[in-house]
C-alpha cells in the first residue's frame, strides 16, 4: 500500500493545480469537477443559475422529496453542520436538486426543504437541464418501477459538492462524514 | 427502436476516437484493394480488423460509455474490450502493413514514416517494448487504475478519465502487437516466440490474483459509483462481484488464447 499512498499523494498534487490547501477532512476536489454552473427553477417559482450563488459557500446535492433515508438523513446533517457553525452559516447555502420533478412541484419543494432549515433552497428542473447537470458533475440518477399506488423509488448520487464563493468546487461530503467534521471545514472554506 | 439508435449515439463525442476509427478503416480498406498479387487480404484479417475496431468504437462512442460510468461491471467490460479484446483482434489481423499502403502517400511519407523512424521514437517504443518493461506495464497500468483512491478521482474527473481509458487503449495495443507478432526474433520480432509464451501466461497471474480481491471482497471498494449514483438499482457488492469476475477470468481466457496462437506460431516455424 505505501506505493499505492505515493502515487495517490503525486495525483492529488497534479490534479490539484491551484494547490486548493492541506489538511482538510473531506474529500479534496479542487481541480477534478468543474465550477458551479447550472440553469433551473428555485423553491419559489424563480428561474436561477449557478452564478445567482457566488459570494457563498455552496453545498450542491441531488435527491428527491419521497426520498426514505438518504436524503432527510443528508439535509438533517448539513442543518446540523450550519447550526455547529454559528455566524459563519450566513455564508453557506444547501442547494437541493431534485432528479425527481414529476412528483416535486415548486410547492412540494418549498415546503420540504423549509422543514430542515432556513438556508436550504429547492431547486427543480425538466429532464433536459437535470440531464444537464447531472452529466457536468458525472452522476447519474434512474427511477424504478411504480408499484400499484404508482409509487416509485429514484436511484441517485449521494454525493454533496462544495462550491466555494467563486464557484469553484472545492469538497465533496459523503455519506460517512459527519456534522462536525462539515462544520469544520466548512467554517475553515468561507474564511478563505 | 429510437432507444437503440439513441443507445449508439456517442455519449460524450471525442473528435479524435472517430478521426482515428475513420482512418484506420479507410486506410485498411484502400490498402487490402491495393494489394500486391499473391498478398490478398484474407476474410479473417478482414474480420479481425473490422471487428476489434468496431468494438472499440462501441465501448467508446456510444451509451456504453455512459454506462461504464456509472457501473463498476461495464466499466470493468469496457476496459477488458479496450486493453485486452480490441487490440487483441486488431493485432491478431496483422494491419500495419495494409494500413501503411492505403495511406495517403503524403500522410505516410513526409509525416507518419519519418516520425515513426525518429530516434526518438524508436527509443521509446523499444523501451516500452522491452519484455521486461511492456508485462510490468501492461499489468501495472490495471492495478494503477484499479487502486480504489485513484479510481474514485478518474471516475469523478472527466479529463482523467479520459487519460485512464486512453492509457488503456495505447498499451492494449502495445502489449498486444508485440505478443502476436507472427515473426520469430530472426526475422525481427522483438521478442522471441518461445519467452513470449512464458511472458503471456506470467502476465495473466496478477490479473487472476487482482480480479479474485474484487470480486471476493465483502465491502465497497469503489465507493464512488455509489457516491454519483448507478445506472439502475444493483447492490454494490453485486456490482463489485461481476466487476471481479470479469477482471479475473475473460482477462484470463484472453492470455490463454494468446498463448495458443503464439504456440502456432511457433510450431509453425519449426
Amino acid at each position: 500500500m505505501k506505493i499505492h499512498r505515493a502515487w495517490l499523494v503525486a495525483l492529488v498534487l497534479v490534479l490539484s493545480a491551484c494547490g486548493g490547501g492541506k489538511g482538510w477532512h473531506l474529500t479534496n476536489i479542487s481541480g477534478v469537477v468543474p465550477d458551479l454552473e447550472f440553469r433551473l427553477t428555485d423553491d419559489s417559482g424563480r428561474p436561477v443559475s449557478g452564478a445567482d450563488y457566488r459570494g457563498q459557500a455552496v453545498m450542491l446535492f441531488f435527491g428527491y422529496t419521497n426520498c426514505p433515508d438518504a436524503c432527510p438523513t443528508t439535509l438533517a446533517k448539513l442543518a446540523a453542520a450550519m447550526r455547529q457553525m454559528g455566524e459563519a452559516a450566513q455564508h453557506v447555502r444547501v442547494l437541493f436538486v431534485s432528479v425527481d420533478p414529476k412528483r416535486d412541484t415548486v410547492e412540494v419543494l418549498h415546503r420540504y426543504v423549509r422543514a430542515f432549515g432556513p438556508r436550504i433552497t429547492g431547486l427543480r428542473g425538466g429532464q433536459a437541464e437535470l440531464k444537464t447537470l447531472a452529466k457536468r458533475y458525472r452522476i447519474t440518477y434512474s427511477y424504478g418501477k411504480p408499484d400499484a399506488e404508482g409509487n416509485y423509488e429514484v436511484t441517485h448520487s449521494s454525493a454533496v459538492f462544495v462550491f466555494d464563493a467563486r464557484g469553484k468546487a472545492r469538497l465533496m461530503i459523503l455519506p460517512g462524514d459527519g456534522a462536525k467534521t462539515i462544520a469544520e471545514d466548512l467554517k475553515r472554506l468561507v474564511a478563505g | 427502436m429510437s432507444g437503440w439508435f439513441e443507445f449508439l449515439l456517442p455519449w460524450e463525442f471525442s473528435p479524435l476516437a472517430a478521426a482515428l476509427v475513420i482512418g484506420a478503416s479507410a486506410a485498411f480498406v484502400r490498402g487490402a484493394r491495393r494489394a500486391p498479387p499473391g498478398q490478398a487480404v484474407g476474410t479473417a484479417r478482414w474480420i479481425g480488423f473490422f471487428s476489434g475496431l468496431a468494438l472499440l468504437y462501441f465501448v467508446m462512442q456510444t451509451h456504453f460509455d455512459y454506462l461504464s460510468q456509472h457501473m463498476f461491471f461495464i466499466h470493468r467490460l469496457q476496459h477488458l474490450v479496450l486493453h485486452h479484446a480490441g487490440p487483441f483482434l486488431i493485432a491478431l489481423s496483422r494491419p500495419q502493413d495494409v494500413i501503411a499502403r492505403g495511406l495517403p502517400t503524403r500522410l505516410h511519407d513526409k509525416l507518419l514514416s519519418p516520425l515513426w523512424h525518429h530516434p526518438l521514437v524508436r527509443f521509446a517504443y523499444r523501451l516500452l517494448q522491452n519484455w521486461f518493461v511492456a508485462p510490468v506495464l501492461f499489468v501495472g497500468l490495471i492495478f494503477f487504475w484499479l487502486t480504489p483512491e485513484i479510481h474514485f478521482y478518474a471516475m469523478l474527473s472527466g479529463t482523467l478519465y479520459h487519460v485512464m481509458n486512453w492509457s488503456m487503449l495505447f498499451d492494449g495495443l502495445l502489449f498486444w502487437f508485440l505478443m502476436l507478432d507472427p515473426r520469430t526474433k530472426e526475422q525481427g520480432a522483438l521478442i522471441a516466440l518461445g519467452p513470449r509464451i512464458g511472458l503471456l501466461l506470467a502476465a495473466a497471474f496478477p490479473q487472476v490474483f487482482l480480479g479474485a480481491h474484487i470480486g471476493l471482497a465483502t465491502h465497497d471498494l469503489y465507493t464512488v459509483y455509489g457516491i454519483c449514483g448507478r445506472a439502475w438499482p444493483i447492490s454494490a457488492l453485486e456490482d463489485q462481484q461481476l466487476g471481479g469476475l470479469i477482471t479475473w477470468i475473460p482477462a484470463a481466457m484472453m492470455h490463454t488464447v494468446g498463448t495458443l496462437v503464439v504456440l502456432s506460431y511457433w510450431m509453425r516455424s519449426k
